[in-house]
């Protein structure tokens, strides 16, 4: 009796650490990033690009104020309601106080510089592709250098309201060695310079798929469904397929670029926010989108 | 006589319901004639706009003519007074969502539609005032008019397209 009592608890002890190894957060190592300087004037179109004040700016700011990125806006989820934390250069209430490495690894990793697992609400999922560019990197040290020129707000971040076990960081260690594959999704190697910006912005920096694609019941992404549509998170209305969408690469580009759709109607809900970004990019951004989109509907 | 007594209660509460009916159904119906005035209205930004659009999109020639004379509907449309065409409680909830999108936030406290509208209607105006002079400025122009649309599609519509 004794003799099982104490296999027992070895069995639990190994358990747990088997766990606890298997959820460490990742980082990456600091010479990966040892030489990047950052640029404002490229991370500005890195910031446009990844959406980040889409989701960071308060509640309903519009205009100028969408630079203050002090957290607020709440995303309700199956999984209880994430609320976007400050990311504004404040020192103590936002991340003033990051390096470039303290970025890196929360976008490409999901780590915070705690060493804790972030939400996927926070689209490292996408950005973690960001690495697989040779460039993606450096974006990462430009955007950290737009962000430190960006005006600081000390509004303090807000818990996530979540219950018992999506509260526990520690699990989403698990979480993202099932459902993080921070591969290309269009895998086939593109020898176009366009198609290949177009899968960076689309797959990584504009994390598309994160609203487009739909997830299983744990919120894991299903690639073989890539950007075929995906209800609401919200649990209200549908996301549309942007697979084998029947419009013109001119017809993509423009509604980035303009919200109007072929038909002039216009784009509505959240879309709303990244056609205002999208806008801010070069016409060839939009254009390497479009013929991404296009190559995708080309394919089946 | 007690029948009849049952049977007048009878017909007395069938006649009720019935009116009570007919009144919701007159009700819905100016409801959705108010809501076919404003899609009617939304029509007809989405075709002037097909035009200033296929020009900023490089799919027409510019043309200062048709340029003009649709920027000037755009403007005439946007200041119209549409006040009885959104009628309380003629939003997606009540209606159902094949009848209509409009979120019934468009009616509740701290509804900034007007500000939304308003927008909208400025946008047309400056539009209208450049419309003819040349394509760059028409492209300069069309911006504003595509984000005061989704200014107020974003969170005054069900976007479930």
């Amino acid at each position: 009796m004794r003799k099982l009592t104490i296999r027992l608890i070895a069995i639990g002890l190994l358990g747990l650490f088997a766990f606890w190894k298997l959820t460490a957060p990742k980082t990456l190592p600091e010479a990966a990033i040892a030489d990047l300087l950052g640029d404002a004037v490229n991370g500005e179109q890195v910031f446009w690009a990844a959406g980040c004040a889409s989701c960071h700016a308060a509640p309903e700011a519009e205009g100028d104020a969408k630079l203050i990125l002090a957290g607020g806006q709440r995303f309700p989820s199956p999984f209880g309601t994430f609320i976007a934390p400050n990311i504004s250069p404040d020192a103590t209430q936002g991340i003033g106080g990051w390096s470039v490495h303290d970025l890196a690894n929360a976008m490409v990793y999901g780590t915070s510089p705690e060493g804790q697992h972030y939400y996927p609400a926070f689209p490292y999922a996408s950005y973690s592709r960001m690495k697989l560019r040779g460039t993606g990197l450096q974006d990462i040290a430009d955007l950290h250098a737009y962000l430190q020129t960006l005006p600081a707000s000390d509004v303090a971040s807000r818990p996530h309201e979540l219950g018992f076990p999506f509260n526990i960081r520690r699990g989403l260690g698990l979480w993202k060695r099932a459902f993080v594959d921070d591969y290309w999704v269009a895998s086939e190697p593109l020898d176009d310079p366009s198609l290949q910006r177009g899968r960076y912005l689309v797959e990584a920096l504009g994390h598309c798929a994160e609203c487009h694609t739909p997830r299983n019941i744990a919120g894991g992404m299903l690639y073989d469904k890539w950007l075929k549509g995906a209800p609401d998170p919200s649990g209200k209305g549908r996301v549309p397929a942007i697979h084998a969408l029947d419009w013109s690469a001119t017809d993509i580009a423009y509604y980035l670029e303009s919200g109007f759709t072929p038909d002039y109607d216009s784009a509505g809900g959240h879309m709303v926010n990244v056609v205002e970004n999208m806008s801010k990019l070069p016409a060839q951004d939009r254009a390497a989108i479009a013929a991404y989109l296009k190559a995708l509907s080309a394919d089946d | 006589m007690q029948h009849f007594k049952i049977l007048a209660a009878g017909f007395g509460l069938a006649a009720l319901l019935g009116t009570v009916a007919a009144s919701d159904n007159h009700a819905d119906e100016a409801m959705m004639r108010a809501v076919k005035a404003r899609q009617a209205q939304m029509q007809l930004y989405a075709f002037n706009l097909g035009t200033l659009g296929a020009m900023a999109k490089g799919e027409a020639d510019y043309n200062a003519d048709a340029a003009s004379a649709a920027a000037g509907n755009l403007a005439k449309l946007s200041s119209l007074n549409a006040m009885a065409q959104w009628p309380a409680g003629s939003d997606t909830e009540s209606l159902g969502r094949e009848a209509t999108g409009a979120l019934p936030a468009i009616w509740a406290e701290g509804s900034d539609v007007g500000s939304k509208a308003k927008a909208l209607s400025d946008a047309a105006a400056a539009m209208d005032a450049v419309a003819g002079q040349g394509i760059d400025a028409l492209r300069g122009a069309i911006g504003p008019v595509g984000a005061s649309c989704g200014g107020c599609h974003k969170v005054y519509r069900q976007s479930d397209s």
